[in-house]
């Protein structure tokens, strides 16, 4: 490949970032300054550089991390190190909404607007952003804010999130927001108070309310704070939680005998994904064994690969990421392809609306995803496995990576898994604001360094996925299931939930409710069930179920059953397990604007249902938002024609439910009637 | 590479179109076994000489058991596969792609857009006078091509043709997200800065004429472009000897733009920029020289 590169050149600080990730160039052919007599005898790189073209993304970041955006001269130096066609580096760092191309200050302020802060006051927030530093995208006192899709902190709404680029960058989640916080955290996000413990997030535990988080600690997770033990530290403490356990008051480890009341271990009244959270200590890899961690791993390894699968079919467990496909079906298909190698993909790009389940089980029980994805890597024959965790996420990476770390330190990731011959190591890829990268093939091509755009299938991801080889693709919460599977085994797993629908799901539970938060319940509960458990508004208006993606249901539809099968039955979905509750002051056009503005904005433009569907789904919901009956009916008519298109012709799933939530709300609803 | 590609003989497979039973070559298309069985299914992203894309959705036909509808151009045929191809979902989708593209660009110059338009009813107006469109203006800045990507349906060919499909020089890909979405160099770049070598390969795939050669917008613009007028004359370049086949437009004894026959078993409709805009030459007339 014979490139050619503008005469950019990269700022120390930009090269410095580069070569940070990628170490120093080895010849004038990968960027290096000097050129050499071998290297005008001898073109070095070649196919060996464009190999590493999967440091794309990441490099996009390194230089975003430091500068705050990417210039001209970073992104060609980059380029230039991995052989990427300028115009591809270009074209992969224009599609994320998370770099910017521009010059912009070092901190940017993503405020969240999207469904479930709307309805907890972000437009307040917003309002007294515009006044205090000026209008969305302007460059006012050294900050820059933006309106955000959803950020993933539905129950501490409204939500922001800023990012400084820097030497050290730092991210500060200021949840609940406030204009003043918000100012603040962009002045000084290293001063920002620290964020209340994953387990707030979890009502069930009897850790929700207000807690006012330690004055000075940044929390246990603080990977700078805690020393890496080093691979010899087998029998040390691991982390200060041991000598202060209870430094963090929020989390009560051990002395709350209310908890250890209200959080039963598995096989118990209720929490089994959930049941760490709040009670083991994240960054302890001896607290989560002393808590029943790598156990299974440990029965996966006498299962052996094939028995492990059975297991995995036989708990009918199937995936919790929307699409609810059989977890071991997808297994079995993949751990029997004769191409090699194998690679497992953990889909922890959780960006769907309302959606924060994932989130809480990385920042309370990072451990237990490690783990899962060893399991998962072991059943499938894969010896890679690649997190892909969502950009707006900085808790979860910094506790996944320490995680990550102390297993690799302890043996129970890298060449030779608990001494027992299998090798398994886990990569963390940082999305950078798409949520078409949650979708199946799209995180390939983003893992790969690629624009976000979604595969045509077939081939599907178990005959060619990632690197177009044989790859498991799962979410979060589905590995996390397979732990009980292994421990309980399949029979018990199974007792629990509905015939169809097994073993116990996660909501999240955002809006106008008294206790938002994740809920776990087992398959088959109602939704009243689960709305009394969160506290429903006095005038309950609708619940969106499945996020953006998904659909309304009245309040007359609360004994609706909490299964894939159920949902359906009703005519809506249990998607990723959004249940957003609106009261009857919400704005139910405006909410539908919201989703089209999301799915416009979120559209990879690839396929032209969705990329001109959406602009005109959303143009039609602006011109009717104040209209009702005869006066909205050809708006109504015309939305029915895009989005049955959308539906039937769109290449992915982004397209393919871009109008369902619409659609609900026109016909169970009565919007605009 | 000989004239008529060998390899392995294929097994056919039986599926049925629109209920009739036909046997198509495995791994060929649906679309190849439509247009086998004379069925006209139309398509813009998809190219003789390259491997689509399946972006335009245009081509969509209804395939048993599937939960969506299957792009024609792409979907492979199975055993037993039973297609229909002009079913009202089917028309319904390809109406509404046509619309949203005909209310989003400039399909002017896109051959038989105005004949599918008619075909399927479809009504691009009906999104109203501020319905957005991709709004951009023609960039000329260089003297051999013109990008007028308002006429751009993002269909891939020409990033496709520009990079690992053809010619590997990797000038342009796609930028940006979504609507926004744009066929651009690095930086948004003038093609002059870019890696641009000038073969025009893009335009000679480019299905809706975004891409063209200035002489032909020049022309248009002017309003002296003509194609009725005009003859075409397949020859052999005479620059080096690959011996490619140039298609030489001529309209009023002047070349107005050259391309090359797909079927042509060395180039598949590649050029260089030699054969495509080295032409001045061969007009460069009595009352123009000394």
């Amino acid at each position: 490949m014979d490139l050619r590169f503008g005469a950019g050149k990269p700022t120390d600080a930009e090269r410095a970032a580069v070569d940070a990730l990628l170490g120093p160039p080895e010849s004038a052919w990968e960027g290096a300054d000097d050129r050499n007599d071998t290297d005008l005898r001898w073109a070095r790189g070649g196919r060996e550089a464009r190999e590493r073209r999967e440091l794309l993304l990441p490099g996009l970041h390194a230089l975003n991390d430091r500068v705050g955006w990417i210039s001209e001269g970073g992104l060609d130096y980059l380029c230039r190190r991995l052989t990427v066609p300028p115009a591809e580096g270009y074209g992969v760092a224009t599609f994320y909404a998370m770099f910017a191309v521009k010059p912009r200050p070092a901190t940017v302020v993503h405020v969240c607007t999207d469904l479930a802060c709307a309805a907890r006051g972000s437009a307040r927030v917003c309002a007294e952003l515009e006044r205090d530093l000026g209008p969305a995208g302007s460059a006012g006192s050294g900050a820059v804010w933006q309106p955000s899709p959803c950020l993933g902190l539905c129950e501490r709404a409204p939500a922001a999130l800023a990012i400084r680029a820097g030497e050290t960058p730092q991210a500060a989640v200021v949840a609940p927001a406030t204009a003043e916080a918000v100012a603040d955290a962009a002045s000084a996000p290293h001063d920002a108070p620290a964020e209340p413990p994953a387990a707030t997030a979890v009502p069930q535990t009897g850790a929700d309310g207000p807690c006012s988080p330690p004055a000075t600690r940044a929390g246990t997770d603080d990977d700078a704070a805690v020393p890496d033990p080093g691979p010899d530290a087998g029998q040390r403490p691991e982390n200060s939680a041991h000598t202060e356990p209870h430094a963090d008051p929020c989390a009560r480890p051990e002395s709350s005998a209310r908890r250890d009341t209200s959080v039963p271990l598995a096989g118990g009244n209720g929490l089994v994904l959930l049941r760490r959270i709040g009670v083991v200590d994240p960054g302890s890899l001896d607290d989560y064994r002393t808590h029943g961690g790598y156990a299974a791993l440990r029965r996966a390894f006498t299962l052996g690969p094939a028995g492990v699968i059975r297991e995995v079919t036989e708990a009918g467990l199937v995936g919790r990421g929307g699409a609810a496909f059989p977890t071991g079906r997808k297994w079995a298909a993949t751990a029997q392809q004769p191409d090699h190698p194998h690679y497992l993909v953990c889909n922890a790009d959780e960006s769907e609306p309302g959606t924060f389940k994932d989130r809480v089980l990385m920042e309370g029980d990072p451990y237990a995803l490690i783990e899962a994805m060893t399991i998962a890597g072991y059943a499938t024959g894969a010896h890679r496995g690649y997190l892909y965790l969502r950009g707006e996420y900085p808790r979860a990476l910094r506790r996944l990576r320490t995680a990550i770390d102390r297993a690799r330190a302890r043996g129970f990731l890298g060449e030779d898994v608990m001494g027992q011959g299998f090798a398994f190591d886990i990569e963390i890829r940082r999305g950078a604001g798409a949520y078409i990268c949650g979708e199946e093939t799209a995180i390939f091509n983003s893992i790969e360094g690629r624009r976000g755009e979604p595969r045509s299938k077939p081939p599907f991801p178990v005959e060619k996925g990632l690197f177009g080889k044989p790859t498991a693709v799962n979410n979060v919460e589905t590995l996390v299931n397979v732990l009980p599977i292994l421990i309980e085994g399949a029979q018990a797993y199974a007792r629990t939930g509905t015939g169809t629908s097994t073993g116990t799901k996660l909501f999240c539970v955002s809006g106008t409710v008294a206790r938002p938060g994740v809920y776990e319940l087992p398959f088959g509960a109602s939704l009243g069930e689960l709305l009394e458990l969160a506290g429903p508004p006095e005038t309950l208006r609708a619940v969106l179920l499945g996020g953006a993606a998904g659909g309304f249901v009245r309040p007359d539809e609360l004994d609706v059953p909490l299964t894939f099968e159920g949902t359906r039955a009703a005519g809506t979905t249990l998607g990723s397990g959004v249940v957003l509750v609106l009261d009857d002051s919400v704005d139910l056009p405006r909410v539908l604007l919201r989703i089209a503005e999301f799915f416009r904005d979120e559209s990879c433009g690839q396929c032209v249902p969705c990329r001109v569907g959406t602009v005109r789904q959303e143009e039609a919901l602006h011109r009717i938002k104040d209209l009702t009956g005869a006066a909205a009916a050809g708006d109504i008519a015309l939305l029915r024609e895009v989005g049955r298109a959308m539906r039937d012709a769109s290449i992915c799933g982004l397209g393919q439910t871009a109008w369902n939530a619409v659609e609900s709300a026109i016909d169970r609803l009565g919007a605009f009637e | 590479m000989t004239a008529i590609p060998l390899r392995p003989p294929r097994r056919l497979v039986d599926l049925t179109l629109d209920g009739e039973p036909v046997r198509a070559p495995e791994d060929s298309t649906l679309l190849d076994a439509c247009r086998a069985a004379g069925k006209d299914v139309p398509t813009l992203c998809q190219g003789d000489t390259l491997t689509p894309k399946n972006a335009c959705r245009v081509c969509v036909v209804e395939v048993e058991g599937a939960r969506t509808l299957a792009p024609a151009c792409s979907r492979r045929v199975e055993q037993g596969m039973e297609v229909r191809t002009d079913t009202e979902r089917a028309r319904h989708s390809r109406k509404v792609v046509l619309e949203l593209l005909a209310s989003s660009t400039d399909l002017s110059t896109t051959p038989r857009a105005a004949e599918w338009i008619e075909e399927y009813g479809a009504e691009p107006d009906r999104f109203g006078a501020d319905a957005a469109r991709v709004d951009e203006e023609p960039k000329v800045d260089n003297d051999l091509y013109v990008r007028d990507y308002d006429k751009c349906i993002l269909c891939y060919k020409c990033v496709d043709a520009c990079g690992e499909q053809w010619q590997n020089t990797f000038a342009i890909a796609v930028a940006g997200r979504g609507f926004d979405a744009r066929i651009s160099t690095e930086h948004d770049a003038p093609l002059t800065d870019s890696a641009c070598v000038y073969c025009g390969n893009c335009i000679e795939v480019c299905p809706t004429g975004a891409l063209s050669f200035k002489t032909e917008f020049d022309m248009r613009t002017a309003g002296t472009w003509d194609e009725s007028a005009q003859t075409e004359t397949t020859t052999v370049c005479a620059y080096c000897g690959v011996g490619c086949n140039l298609t030489l437009h001529v309209q009023d004894n002047e070349i107005v733009k050259v391309t090359s026959p797909h079927d042509n078993p060395v180039t598949h409709g590649n050029l260089c920029i030699k054969g495509r805009f080295g032409y001045q030459h061969v007009q460069n007339h009595a009352q123009n020289r000394d």
